[in-house]
């Protein structure tokens, strides 16, 4: 059941992000890179991050992605052109693409051991456990990234504040 | 495992088609309760010809747009102008399933009076409140409408600014009862009756109006319905839907109502608990249990959608300007310090360590 479940929403995710690049109409770019999101939501929630997958939800499935439709709407941005592509990219790219895969994949071949097997459905990190650890263990941490989101927030205000 | 999958997906199926035709009936009966709620209010019947009081115009209604030609206008862009509706009504229907209806009974091992009931209920409802903005979003720039689009533009603005403050308000709820699952937050209220729910003894009032608020702008119900304002936007983001189309979009309006009726007596109201608590003599029999935490369930929820009305029926639209500013100004403020002296409060009550 996991397993299906596991298999339907990683290939859903895949196929979202594939769309998501071939689509020629940003919105419906948009909308693809929402159906990854929530696919991935529901793969921390076969992990046991519960609070996590919900979080994923709302902040960028229900918040961040609003936001970019909300800007492509009111650009009312049509299709994009297609262009070649520089030559840089077809020389470097692929290449360079394929190498970091290849890495990446030797990497954790080689660490398999070290890593030890996701458990699909059998671990549960409840919020209340995921809170603990974050106000005792990791306060400071959290702390400052709280303090690092509101400098951003404050220098977004600035930014956009109009010159008198 | 697979010898449980099947009577598991047997069980669940059962449920949820059982719960979604009860809700979709209510959704017809609550548009039937507000147009005679509202016709009381302006002083005329309201329906009262299709049988007795007009107690069948919900289903001749519902046989109406059935019937009625589905036009599909040559400027729209086909595949979100469809998909529109169906993301509005299956986000209103999925809120649906973490609710709680009544006591925890259970028949053979299975919850009767709930479809899934989950350690993050609360989070669950949040996010699918906040993914329904798509719905009307897309609709209104899929309609390829000047008017669908400023009324979307304007449904998706009022919602996320609202969603901040319905977020914040529920934080108190939650600080009381140390758990996001709609169960334990009804049962930390169940204890003396009415003195225990959070409106009452837990002092969540200023909670409860900020949500309250907050639930009606989300809802775009009156007197935040600007999305739909009809003096300028002829009909706001549906304007260029029509027939089962059009009907998805005002099934899922009543039903997102009906889901801020639920939530807030689960939240302030103690969910299906009696309110004289333990005053009355404890009925024995399963049965009666069942029943009457049914009835109170039922009686809040009616209440909360009588109030809806109640205010649509009375108070004038807001200014859109003033709605931005109430949102950002005076509602998430509010619930902010309603976080701060809660907290506060559960601390000092707290033993030390």
């Amino acid at each position: 059941m996991h397993l299906a479940l596991f298999i339907f929403f990683a290939g859903l995710c895949v196929a979202g992000a594939l769309n998501l690049l071939l689509q020629r109409h940003p919105i419906n770019s948009a909308l693809s890179l929402i159906v990854v999101m929530s696919s991935l939501a529901v793969l921390y929630l076969l992990l046991g991050a519960e609070f996590l997958a919900a979080a994923q939800v709302i902040v960028y499935s229900g918040a961040i992605m609003v936001l970019f439709t909300f800007v492509i709407m009111l650009l009312n941005a049509g299709k994009e052109e297609r262009t070649h592509g520089s030559k840089l990219a077809y020389i470097a790219g692929f290449p360079g693409a394929a190498a970091l895969l290849g890495l990446l994949t030797f990497i954790f071949l080689s660490h398999r051991t070290e890593f030890g097997q996701a458990r699909l459905g059998e671990y549960l990190a409840t919020t209340s456990d995921l809170s603990r650890v974050l106000f005792t263990d990791l306060l400071l941490p959290f702390e400052v990234t709280s303090v690092l989101i509101l400098i951003a927030i404050l220098g977004a205000v600035a930014l956009a504040r109009k010159e008198h | 495992m697979d010898t449980t999958l099947i009577p598991f997906l047997l069980i669940n199926l059962a449920k949820v088609i059982v719960v979604v035709v009860i809700f979709l009936m209510s959704v017809a009966y609550t548009v039937l309760l507000e147009r005679k709620l509202v016709g009381r209010i302006q002083n005329r019947w309201g329906p009262s010809r299709v049988g007795p009081f007009g107690m069948l115009q919900p289903l001749v209604d519902g046989a109406k747009l059935f019937l009625k030609e589905d036009l599909m206008p040559e400027a729209v862009y086909r595949p979100l102008y469809i998909l529109a509706p169906i993301i509005a009504l299956s986000c209103a229907l999925m809120s649906i399933s973490v609710v709680p209806f009544g006591a925890d009974i259970r028949w053979h091992g299975v919850q009767l009076f709930q479809i899934s009931d989950n350690n993050i209920g609360l989070l669950i409802l949040l996010g699918i409140t906040s993914v329904g903005v798509y719905g009307i979003a897309l609709s209104g720039w899929s309609s390829n409408n000047k008017y669908s689009l400023l009324g979307a533009l304007r449904a998706s603005a009022q919602v996320i600014s609202y969603e901040l403050a319905l977020g914040l308000s529920l934080v108190g709820v939650v600080l009381r009862a140390g758990s996001l699952n709609l169960r334990a937050i009804v049962g930390v209220q169940a204890t003396h009756g009415l003195l225990s729910w959070n409106f009452f003894g837990g002092f969540q009032f200023v909670a409860f109006f900020i949500y309250l608020m907050a639930a009606y702008a989300e809802t775009n119900r009156s007197p935040f319905d600007l999305p739909e304002a009809e003096s300028e936007l002829t009909a706001g983001y549906h304007t260029e839907y029509s027939s089962m189309k059009f009907a998805m979009f005002f099934m899922a309006e009543y039903g997102n109502m009906i889901t801020v009726g639920c939530v807030a007596t689960l939240l302030f109201f103690g969910g299906w608990t009696s309110p004289f608590g333990t005053l009355l003599p404890q009925p024995h029999s399963a049965v009666l249990v069942a029943l009457l935490s049914i009835f109170w369930f039922v009686v809040k929820v009616f209440f909360f959608l009588f109030l809806y009305i109640w205010v649509r029926g009375t108070l004038p639209r807001f200014r859109y300007d003033q709605l931005m500013g109430f949102g950002w100004k005076f509602l998430i403020p509010v619930a902010v310090a309603n976080i701060v002296v809660t907290s506060f409060c559960i601390g000092l009550r707290l033993p030390p360590q």
